[in-house]
């Protein structure tokens, strides 16, 4: 009986689990730190760089996935949830961009373009779960 | 266009499940689901490997639509 996870879908959640443990740490301890006044302007610096890293981390272990799956028919999953993501944050992002420099609404902070991303994966797991009745495995 | 293929039958006449076939292949459940319904076709390499298995050639598993 096989295991019901590849080797590369195992070794993506433990790095997934890595970088959530040290995000959701970083956020905490980081916000703590800032509200009692705790940080200076390198350590918060330090705690934001840190935080990126964490959501870049993210990419970083989907990246890892598609090279490391050797499972062809899952890796496409993989590939084409990731592009669906892309496209639905770009074109959101594209979108909200003339609006703002238009100025129909206001700026907003890039910080949301990767959220908009993580939001598309899951457009991307249901476009994959309709087309081809898997979900993939970034659902 | 989607490739014709008798996965399903060559599995069936050994009385293979799917998961059977998959550990065979060294590929994930879903694939063979995938393309025995259809859904996905296999890459050259793959559909090799699946004749091999089979001990045919990849003509006698794949056919192309245009022929039915």
């Amino acid at each position: 009986m096989a295991r019901s996870k590849s080797v590369a879908q195992r070794a993506y959640l433990r790095r997934m689990m890595v970088v959530m443990v040290v995000y959701v740490l970083v956020i905490i301890g980081g916000s703590f730190a800032k509200n009692e006044g705790l940080l200076n302007d390198a350590a918060t610096i330090l705690v934001a760089i840190v935080s990126g890293l964490c959501v870049a981390g993210v990419f970083w272990a989907i990246g890892r996935l598609i090279v490391e799956e050797e499972d062809e028919y899952l890796r496409m999953l993989v590939v084409r949830q990731s592009l669906i993501a892309t496209g639905f944050a770009l074109s959101i992002a594209s979108i909200h961009g003339f609006l703002a420099i238009f100025e129909v609404l206001p700026k907003t902070d890039l910080f949301w373009v990767p959220m908009l991303w993580f939001a598309g994966l899951a457009i991307g797991a249901a476009s994959n779960r309709l087309k081809f009745g898997s979900w993939g495995q970034c659902a | 266009m989607r490739v014709n293929n008798r996965l399903k039958v060559l599995r069936a006449e050994r009385d293979w499940s799917q998961q059977d076939l998959a550990d065979r292949l060294a590929v994930s459940r879903q694939s063979v689901n995938a393309i025995e319904t259809g859904k996905y076709d296999p890459s050259l390499p793959l559909a090799f490997r699946i004749a091999e298995l089979f001990d045919l050639s990849i003509e006698a598993i794949f056919s192309s639509p245009s022929k039915d």
